[in-house]
């Protein structure tokens, strides 16, 4: 008898996932929609003055990539405990930080990829420089792996309470607040012609770190409550 | 201690709330053997079993597995446990087949050569289980008596030599209830070993059961 190599065991849990998402597509694509109406509710409330809208370009779609991808967070474990899968999960012979980081790779292969293709869109909604459009996405493909990673702490920590949104937003915030940051103002430099290059290793940097430590705290705080 | 293969249990104590569950428990179980766990609802069996499987920390005392406790070797313990809950712990929006294949990706890697490959054993099971005619519908759909025997199923496809099982007849009509003894008894004739709580009485002809009363 060979046990399934950490490899296999996340390769299996992600295919699953995106399986899910598959049957269930209307709910994985919620963020998305909200992503949307978020943007196009800016150009109509501001009015469509050309250097407003781009002035405050970077900002609107961060913050509306930042809340659709918490929208989204809350279910990442949620469906899994409800039904006994975690616990299946968390009794099969693979470290639980590898299976978090599946689950946290497919909501990001779900939500944070699909952000990442729609933002030249948004970004042309909202008269940002098309200079600024790579840049954007990178920065949001690096932010949205990182609100991903930060969110699974916050949605393990979560997990059991009925109604964890509000609770999830709030402690995942403050430790979201520099991607947001750092997305805005690489987006921001770009637009206005600087080279955004600080901004972008500072986001990198933060990815490495949130990479190495966030699974271990996910998968801490799950077994916790699976006691 | 004396022969050091199985599953042993020394001196457990676990508190809920101020409530102590049990104390001074201990247990043992040994290739071939079936604990029965009886005991009034709310007793504190599931807690016990989620105790064995090294789900919940005991407050004191210790499991052992081959003599060697299983926080030391929790990886090792996990792949020779197999364990069914309350819930079936199966995706509703998956198939019966893809549910299990599922569960056998995440334990076990490819097959071992010599043996039946395990798509050709899935397909027996389904057949045995009945449930060959369903199995590409989501699980949703099954009754859930269904869904048990797709849970059990799991368990029978995994190469676990140790099955903790919690009413894992609940739901289960004569017939699959005789099924689920038959599984038991090949089981143990495999060398294997069950922990098993249930308000009904297990019928394992020709093997030894042990009963422990909560």
């Amino acid at each position: 008898m060979t046990p399934a190599t950490p490899g296999q065991a996340f390769i299996a849990l992600a295919r699953r996932d995106l399986r899910l998402a598959a049957r269930r597509w209307g709910e994985a694509g919620n963020p998305l929609v909200f992503f949307v109406i978020v943007i196009t509710l800016f150009p109509l409330a501001l009015g469509a003055e050309h250097t407003l809208l781009q002035r405050f370009a970077p900002g609107v779609l961060w913050v509306a990539a930042l809340l659709a991808m918490l929208l989204a967070q809350e279910s990442v474990f949620r469906a899994d405990f409800e039904d006994g899968s975690l616990e299946q999960l968390a009794l099969s012979p693979q470290p639980l930080w590898i299976l978090v980081l599946a689950k946290v790779a497919s909501h990001w292969l779900l939500t944070g990829i699909p952000l990442v293709l729609l933002s030249p869109l948004a970004a042309y909604a909202l008269y940002l420089p098309g200079d600024a459009i790579p840049t954007l996405m990178l920065a949001l493909g690096l932010g949205t792996l990182l609100l991903s990673l930060l969110g699974a702490i916050g949605a393990a920590l979560t997990v059991g309470l009925h109604r964890g949104g509000v609770l999830l937003a709030i402690l995942i915030l403050p430790l979201a607040v520099p991607t947001l940051l750092l997305g805005t103002r690489a987006t921001d430099m770009a637009a206005t012609g600087l080279d955004p290059q600080g901004p972008i290793y500072w986001l990198c940097a933060l990815l490495a770190l949130a990479a190495s430590l966030a699974p271990f705290a996910a998968a801490a705080a799950l077994r916790i409550h699976l006691e | 201690m004396s022969e050091a293969v199985g599953l042993e249990a020394w001196e457990l104590e676990l508190w809920r709330g101020d409530r102590r569950l049990f104390k001074q428990l201990s247990l043992a179980v040994r290739p071939g053997k079936l604990l029965h766990v009886r005991g009034p609802n709310g007793i504190g069996k599931t807690s016990l079993l989620r105790v064995l499987c090294g789900a919940t920390p005991v407050d004191t005392g210790r499991v052992l597995w081959n003599g060697v406790p299983i926080e030391a070797q929790r990886l090792e313990y996990h792949a020779n446990l197999a364990y069914l809950g309350h819930r079936d712990g199966l995706k509703q929006d998956l198939t019966a087949v893809e549910n299990l294949r599922f569960a056998r990706a995440v334990s076990q890697g490819s097959d071992p050569t010599g043996l039946t490959p395990f798509s050709e054993r899935l397909d027996e099971t389904l057949t045995e289980l009945e449930l060959k005619h369903a199995a590409n519908l989501p699980v949703r759909v099954l009754s859930a008596g269904q869904r048990r025997r797709v849970a059990i199923a799991r368990c029978l496809l995994s190469d676990a030599s140790l099955w903790i099982l919690d009413e894992p007849f609940s739901n289960l009509d004569t017939a699959g209830r005789r099924w689920g003894d038959q599984c038991l008894a090949r089981h143990l004739d495999r060398q294997g070993m069950v922990i098993i709580t249930s308000h009904h009485a297990v019928d394992v002809p020709r093997h030894a059961t042990d009963v422990l009363d909560l």
